[in-house]
């Protein structure tokens, strides 16, 4: 799949759509603790709109947004904040990813908001970095 | 070869539908999983978390350090996919 749509609808909705869905991901993502939702749907939409974009512009419009390196560091650092998240618990004194911890005036809401935006980052990476290294194939 | 691989699929097969005879009935109100730990996230799950969705609640707060396993089950599956098949990039390294 080298080539792109030449079809000016498909493209210029494609376009104009993307923005829109990837708000929605972001609504996912952020409302994950008080809606159905988190970051493992709210990052597979995300990724689902970058994926629409490089079926309708082509696949060289992933690498115009996400080098490599900033790909795989994204999917890295996802992991990494659910994990370093766990591990500043144990430095406060509590249990490995025990929220209630935490300095905040609702800990454990707040602590499942960072580890969804986390597995949110990790998704999105994940999926669209296997998108793009199926596609030279 | 072939028959005894065969064989151990049929088998293993057999025993899985066989423990899958003793599984409590999906929403059977007196079976362990329903009277044990489902009562108590529903009762003071929104007490102990403030998070209105109980679902997100067990994923991300109870059972965090399961959640904290597919997540990297994921990274773990992109990282194969791009050792696999990843032979050109930005700079020379895989």
């Amino acid at each position: 799949m080298s080539t792109k749509s030449d079809d000016i609808v498909i493209t210029t909705v494609c376009r104009r759509l993307a923005p829109f869905v990837q708000l929605f991901g972001l609504y996912v993502i952020m409302h994950g603790h008080s809606s159905p939702g988190g970051g493992f749907q709210g990052g597979a939409i995300l990724a689902a709109s970058f994926i629409m974009l490089a079926v309708a512009e082509g696949p060289a419009t992933i690498g115009r947004r996400f080098s490599w390196r900033a790909l795989t560091g994204c999917t890295s650092a996802g992991v990494l904040i659910y994990a370093s998240l766990g591990v500043l618990c144990l430095a406060l004194g509590a249990n490995y990813l025990d929220y209630a911890v935490l300095p905040f005036a609702e800990p454990r809401s707040v602590g499942m908001l960072i580890i969804e935006i986390g597995v949110g980052i990790t998704v999105m990476a994940a999926l669209v970095s296997i998108f793009r290294d199926l596609l030279q194939y | 070869m072939k028959s005894i691989h065969l064989l151990i699929t049929v088998v293993t097969g057999v025993f899985l539908m066989l423990g899958s005879l003793d599984m409590a009935d999906t929403g059977d109100p007196a079976s362990p999983p329903s009277t044990h730990v489902s009562p108590r996230y529903l009762e003071t799950g929104y007490e102990e978390t403030a998070v209105p969705n109980i679902v997100t609640a067990v994923l991300a707060d109870y059972r965090a350090f399961d959640t904290l396993g597919e997540v990297t089950v994921i990274f773990v599956g992109a990282l194969a996919v791009l050792l696999i098949l990843r032979t050109d990039g930005e700079d020379d390294r895989p």
